[in-house]
């Protein structure tokens, strides 16, 4: 069928998008029978357990093949003298892939963690036993795993997954100098690990000549096509499944683990399962990068921005290019006459990092928002006002006009929810018992795209609906989500619909990534359920096998052209500090955002409100630290990297405002990312109201606040 | 004959015995997983430190990755798949989980349920956490107040952030056992007039 953008306008009345909905799965999800990748039954399984390296660089000498095969239950052991050739000169969905997927194909070692074998066995038990035992001896050669902001090997990318690394307009120096305050100032964020709650798990086998993996990522379609072009196989010979995801946020493309079971599965010819330990995942599933960030801002007396340099450096792996695009919020968020957004990057002997949820836009509105927020103690402006005064309806970055930017609604309204007016503005100035207390606001925004997706309906003669379509649900909701777009459309009760999703075989469709996934699927189903409700509004029989409609969002999404399309967010964060262990406490954090149709309140309420909750973990504990002399992490679990627990999680609110996409069917912007963006610089600028000291290093851990005195008392 | 790696156990899980042969290194948590089909209790970690493996050994909640198989043996295990009988109705923590969306991937999910069961039963019994005010005895069952909840299900990680809907769903299952409780005692002083 051919599609085109229609606008907003529906034939029939809206009655299940904009309701709360139960999760449509939730049965499933709270009884325990929801299945997982590792938890699909195989007949003859063999378990694969993956070797990891020792050193940091260097080369593999020898593996103990030998030795590991003598194991009880042992059925193989794979590694770089033994395993297929694979191809690895293609790009792909991120550009080149990365190549701690393509195992075992070269004696070199780049990074400590990195994948040099696999040991299948008949049980887990031996194959996890064989794997700890397998002697694999190392050349060393020297390494370098220590980021820092001065690092000499910095260097400008030759380009980025979202554009130019560097933009640049008008004279920084100039504008500085003419400026009646200035911000110039370092931030740093850390190392931070997706820590998805269920870890890589992947099962593959030949059936029939075709290549069948049981997994779970966040796009069928991506990981299969990554599977074929490694492999050298037509896409049609592979068929990647993924029904239900315990989370993904970035982490879940094509990864070691998928391409290890293949290459066991075709050694052995029967099923292998291989899944990483949550050890593991810290140097096989990606990283946000670490950054440091110089932002250096300059404003007119009455607190508006002349001058905006934002320049961000990132680690990236030796053999793997991954820009942090930390300075894009700025291309987005505010204006000057000078303004400058850079990209560097560092080389180190450390794993791939990749994106993570709110990539560049979490770690950069970090950065940006602390520093409009000491502009605002500078000037002495109130924070929120200061933000409203530099409000543009022009994207700095590409001049071109929003769409819609809804973000002095949000602040506004945020501000009267979380009862700002209320606040002094001068800094250590509240005190409960031996509580510091301290509020704070920060902005967001997250770009709305769309993929392009193909989906079918078919209306069976019993009065309901499958939907098939290639979707991830990772935790989103999109199941949900799509039964509702596609039972307004159809005009018939969302008990009537039954959704397919995560099965390759259903057809190209976007990924669960970039907020783009529920509005790129909500499109085609939307498309295919107008046409089907056309078709049976003619009155024909419905035949037993059904009547089916396709539909492809290509073109309409070519169609839509490079316009500014982005959500918009306020945050608002009450912390209290002691200032005599350093311990920060959030109290309460409110969100209000501008982000397109919400299709169900009850999971998108939850969804923001994770997104902020992922802000208080990053502003307060996460850290993956690296000991320079192994370089390695210090204890890469769940103790060690620690990621917000129930009690770390006040009051946490989020709202919206009425912002819906003209240009989007169903009027969809995405919410996945945006509640992330802006909530650490929220909760660290409370910690400056509390305390009187900024802190510009992520984690704000109890040793900073220390260090940094608290104000007030600390002096 | 036996080796001297692995035995012949028996396990009670959900008030149903299964025999089976396990290698000593088995987990109780693998033994659910890999050995009975129970893939409800998931594995996170297997380090104790996430709490998705969260289960009910004689009505207290346990990281069934920490445990072994063989150490299991004659005790009553209950998992998620036993919280409420097959078809029929869900366990009120399950339906306050699913009514008020107390999760999002659902990875945690059969955890945290477990867990919020033994928790509202621990505030039952009078238990004491590190968020209660006032812990000596005399001074009774403290409420169990948002903060209760979230100190008592810490251990109980949940990465998509779903923390302010959990805490939500726990509190509205207790409240439903503490009114359920006061309609029971009601109807026995009733019962004895």
């Amino acid at each position: 069928m051919t599609t085109t953008p229609t606008g907003t306008e529906s034939a029939t009345a809206r009655r299940a998008v904009g309701t709360a909905h139960p999760r449509v799965e939730g049965y499933e999800k709270v009884t325990g029978t929801a299945r997982y990748a590792g938890e699909i039954p195989f007949v003859d399984l063999a378990h694969g357990a993956l070797v990891l390296s020792t050193v940091a660089h260097g080369r593999i000498v020898s593996v103990d093949e030998a030795g590991a095969l003598r194991m009880p239950g042992v059925l193989a052991v794979l590694h770089h003298g033994n395993a297929p050739r694979i191809e690895t000169e293609y790009v792909g969905f991120l550009g080149a892939p990365d190549p701690t997927t393509a195992v075992f194909q070269h004696d070199r070692v780049p990074t400590r963690g990195w994948p040099v074998a696999l040991v299948v066995a008949e049980t887990p038990e031996q194959a996890a036993e064989a794997a700890a035992s397998l002697e694999v001896t190392y050349r060393e050669e020297p390494h370098d795993t220590a980021f820092r902001p001065d690092h000499p090997d910095a260097y400008y990318p030759g380009s980025t997954i979202v554009g130019p690394p560097v933009s640049e307009r008008g004279d920084q120096s100039a504008a500085l100098a003419a400026s009646a305050f200035v911000v110039d100032e370092l931030y740093e964020t850390a190392e931070m690990h997706h820590s998805a709650m269920e870890p890589h798990a992947a099962t593959a086998r030949w059936n029939g000549g075709r290549l069948e993996i049981v997994d779970s990522n966040q796009g069928t379609v991506w990981v299969a096509s990554e599977l074929a072009k490694l492999f050298s196989l037509d896409l049609s010979a592979i068929r990647v499944r993924s029904e239900h995801v315990g989370g993904g946020f970035g982490s879940k493309g094509c990864r070691a683990h998928q391409v290890a079971a293949v290459m066991a599965t075709t050694q052995l010819r029967r099923p292998v399962r291989v899944v990483m330990t949550r050890r593991q995942t810290f140097s096989l599933a990606g990283h946000r990068a670490p950054t440091a960030q110089r932002v250096r801002l300059g404003a007119d007396a009455g607190g508006r921005l002349l001058a905006l340099d934002h320049e961000s450096l990132n680690q990236t792996a030796t053999g793997y290019e991954w820009v942090e695009p930390a300075a894009l919020p700025a291309r987005t968020m505010y204006n000057a006459q000078a303004h400058r957004t850079a990209h560097r990057l560092v080389r180190l002997n450390v794993p791939s990092p990749t994106a993570m949820r709110a990539p560049g836009e979490a770690p950069g509105s970090f950065a940006l928002e602390s520093a409009m927020d000491e502009l605002a103690e500078r000037c002495g402006i109130d924070p929120v006002e200061l933000r409203v005064r530099n409000d543009t309806q022009v994207a700095p970055g590409s001049g071109k006009p929003f769409t819609a930017r809804r973000l002095v609604g949000c602040l506004r309204e945020g501000a009267r929810r979380f009862g700002w007016e209320q606040r002094t503005p001068r800094s250590g100035s509240t005190r409960e018992g031996r509580w510091l207390i301290g509020t704070g606001v920060a902005c967001a925004s997250f770009s709305a795209r769309a993929m392009p997706t193909t989906a079918a309906i078919t209306a069976h003669p019993d009065g309901t609906y499958t939907v098939h379509v290639n979707a991830a649900d990772i935790g989103t909701g999109a199941r949900t989500a799509l039964t509702l777009v596609a039972a307004d459309e159809l005009g018939t009760d969302t008990a009537h619909v039954r959704v397919r999703l995560g099965d390759s075989d259903l057809g190209p469709a976007g990924i669960a990534g970039g907020s783009t996934g529920t509005r790129s699927w909500a499109w085609a189903v939307n498309l295919a359920a107008r046409e089907l409700r056309e078709r049976l509004a003619l009155g024909a029989d419905i035949p037993p096998q059904g009547i089916t409609v396709r539909s492809d969002t290509t073109e309409a999404v070519k169609a839509l052209g490079h316009h500014e399309r982005h959500s918009f967010g306020a945050q608002f964060a009450e912390v209290a500090v002691d200032p005599d262990t350093g311990e920060v406490r959030v109290r309460r954090m409110l969100g209000v955002f501008a982000a397109g149709q919400i299709v169900n309140p009850l999971t998108a309420r939850n969804q923001l409100v994770g997104g902020m909750t992922w802000g208080i973990s990053m502003a307060l504990h996460e850290e993956a630290v690296r000991d320079a002399r192994t370089g390695g992490h210090y204890s890469p679990d769940l103790a060690g990297y620690h990621v917000a627990a129930n009690a770390d999680v006040p009051r946490v609110e989020a709202y919206w405002i009425d912002d819906p996409d003209p240009e989007d069917p169903v009027g969809i912007k995405g919410i996945g990312e945006i509640g992330t963006v802006g909530a650490a610089a929220a909760v660290t600028n409370a910690v400056w109201h509390a305390t009187g000291v900024r802190q510009r290093s992520l984690p704000v851990r109890p040793d900073r606040v220390l260090a940094g005195g608290a104000g007030p008392t600390g002096a | 004959m036996q080796t001297s790696t692995s035995s012949e156990i028996t396990l009670d899980v959900n008030g149903e015995e299964h025999a089976l042969s396990v290698d000593h290194r088995t987990t109780l948590l693998d033994a659910l997983r890999e050995r009975l089909d129970l893939t409800g209790s998931k594995k996170g970690c297997d380090h104790g430190q996430c709490g998705a493996c969260t289960v009910l050994v004689d009505g207290r909640r346990t990281v069934a990755c920490l445990q072994f198989a063989v150490a299991a043996e004659g005790r009553e295990i209950t998992t998620v798949e036993g919280l409420a009988p097959e078809g029929g109705a869900l366990h009120p923590v399950q339906q306050a989980f699913l009514d008020l969306d107390g999760y999002q991937c659902g990875y945690c999910t059969p955890g945290q349920i477990c867990s919020a069961v033994a928790v509202i039963e621990e505030h039952a019994a009078g238990w004491p956490s590190a968020a209660t005010d006032d812990v000596r005895p005399e001074s009774g069952a403290s409420s169990l107040t948002p903060e209760e909840i979230r100190e008592r299900m810490s251990g109980n990680l949940c990465r998509c952030g779903a923390y302010v809907s959990i805490v939500e769903a726990v509190a509205r299952a207790a409240d439903e056992r503490a009114a359920d409780e006061r309609g029971a005692a009601a109807s026995t002083e009733e019962a004895a007039v």
